[in-house]
């Protein structure tokens, strides 16, 4: 849908207000929506700015806050995602894993890979298993005040960190 | 690429098996895709072509794939797309690609890999009949080896990451193409089509998303990516296309029992209009192509070589037909010369079985 001011950019702002009963609804680009004064992130309708209904101040619109949101990698943003249903990059699944998660759940009724892992990742996977293990040793060993062993335990995990520092990769909260 | 060779070659996915005659094709299909760029309808115009340059460099020297063939989207004339579309080798949405775009393919067309497709590589691989364990094999051993030189993106938690969340986990559609006229003349195939729905099974036309179920064709796949093991969901494919293929064979027994007389018809008929016609239009010719399918399988109808319906199924296609004449031809011109091609190749089809017939 094409902005309704400039009619050349696509619309990403929609709004919908109901005035005197009937419903109005808006769709500009964000651009032009600047250009009107209206502030995207601000809490004023677009609709009051438009329209020159400025007394009545209606709630903050939902989908302002949702356009808000990008990928910090790629700069896709959730409406992009929403018009396409495809993603920008592998990062947008990190960026907007919490809005991801509930539709995977609802798409394959499963939220947790159980398939083949890629070679170069199976380290990756093992190894984050592996400190995590090493972690609780570690804690127990302490506990229990049993320094020596609590020092050849951190050595080992520091021999772990520092050969999976070679390798740039950051692993994701899910690994833990 | 010289696509000429393809006219002479059988397609990857119908083939002949005369022991099987209800699945034709099994198809597995793994989404993949590189950690460092962005998903190729995302990324920029130069961003894909670096993709498919480095994409191709590594394909070209798979073992797998035994000295391939490249070529990219913006070398092929709208008419060669359109004969890898209707060989199962690219689909609809790279056809509609240009630059930055392009498919990689073992010379007998089994294994084939979409590159900035949806997603930076599709890998495909293609058997005939029921092989769905086999098809998934062999697309596993070229992942393995493009995963040596690719670093792909990729998840502990939700597997293969797709541009489309719907194929992320294995990223993997396994898929059969079934021939089932006998469930269709008994309509018993809604209550199967509505089956399959409830077990995570989509049911699609010949040409996969959005085609329609033309010759009595149909391409049952796996819904869901997430959550499965490959192994298991390639199991279970196989195991409902085996009672599947049972329901068929037990329709087609029953449909000969209670009505011998429609199926002799219906063949017969088909014979006729096809060996006769001299304007076929598309879906006409399909779906009396698939009659005649069930008369040769019922040995209704003797033909020499019945690989001759199953070769006219493909030939009959536009982008072949064209192909062959070597011309673009309007829908008319299509027609027509898709009914010359089927009487010639139908009736020396006829000559040779009743010359045999009276030897």
């Amino acid at each position: 849908m094409k902005c309704e001011i400039c009619k050349e950019q696509e619309a990403t702002i929609h709004l919908t207000q109901v005035v005197d009963g009937a419903v109005k609804k808006v769709h500009l680009c964000e651009g032009c929506a600047a250009q009107s004064g209206f502030d995207v992130h601000g809490p004023m309708s677009i609709t009051d700015v438009l329209l020159g209904m400025g007394d009545a101040m209606p709630e903050p619109l939902p989908t302002l806050k949702a356009t808000e949101r990008s990928c910090p990698r790629c700069h896709l943003r959730r409406v992009d995602f929403k018009k396409t249903g495809r993603l920008g990059c592998p990062a947008c699944y990190e960026a907007f894993e919490d809005q991801l998660v509930p539709l995977l759940r609802v798409m394959h009724r499963q939220d947790q890979h159980k398939g083949k892992i890629p070679e170069r990742e199976k380290e990756r996977v093992q190894s984050t298993h592996k400190l995590g293990a090493l972690q609780e040793e570690l804690e127990k060993a302490i506990a229990e005040e049993n320094y020596e062993e609590a020092a050849r335990l951190r050595d080992m995990m520091q021999a772990i960190r520092s050969a999976k520092k070679k390798k740039p990769r950051k692993p994701k909260k899910s690994d833990a | 690429m010289n696509t000429e060779r393809f006219l002479n070659q059988p397609s990857a996915w119908l083939p002949v098996d005369p022991d099987d005659n209800v699945t034709i094709s099994s198809r597995v299909r793994l989404a993949r895709n590189r950690k460092d760029a962005a998903f190729p309808g995302w990324a920029g115009e130069d961003e894909c072509e670096r993709i498919w340059e480095e994409l191709r460099e590594v394909l070209m020297h798979c073992a797998t794939l035994k000295g391939p063939m490249a070529v990219g989207m913006a070398e092929l004339s709208p008419l060669d797309k359109q004969l890898l579309f209707e060989r199962h080798l690219i689909s609809r949405e790279q056809a509609d690609r240009k630059k930055g775009s392009g498919v990689v393919l073992r010379e007998d067309e089994a294994v084939a890999v979409m590159v900035n497709e949806e997603d930076h590589l599709r890998l495909q691989s293609m058997r005939r009949g029921l092989d769905i364990v086999k098809a998934w094999d062999v697309a596993n051993e070229l992942d393995s080896e493009i995963e040596k030189k690719v670093d792909y993106a990729f998840s502990t938690q939700i597997g293969y990451l797709t541009a489309c969340p719907s194929n992320v986990g294995t990223g993997m559609r396994a898929s059969v193409m079934l021939h089932v006229p006998g469930l269709v003349l008994m309509n018993e195939i809604s209550a199967v089509v509505k089956g399959m729905a409830k077990i995570g099974l989509a049911v699609r036309g010949l040409w996969g998303e959005g085609s329609e179920a033309t010759g009595n064709m149909f391409q049952v796949s796996n819904q869901m990516t997430l959550g499965e093991r490959e192994e298991d969901i390639v199991a279970n494919l196989e195991q409902i296309v085996l009672e599947i293929v049972e329901h068929e064979k037990n329709a087609r027994l029953r449909l000969f029992e209670q009505r011998e007389n429609v199926i002799r018809d219906h063949a017969g008929r088909a014979m006729g209009i096809l060996s006769h016609a001299h304007v076929l239009t598309s879906k006409e010719c399909l779906d009396l192509l698939s009659d005649l399918r069930l008369g040769v399988d019922m040995g209704i109808v003797q033909l020499q070589g019945p690989e001759v319906v199953n070769d006219l199924l493909i030939l009959t296609q536009p982008g072949h037909l064209q192909k062959l004449e070597g011309r673009r031809l309007k829908a008319e011109e299509r027609d027509v010369a898709r009914a010359l091609l089927v009487r010639s190749r139908l009736n020396r089809a006829l000559k040779k079985s009743d010359k045999k017939n009276h030897e």
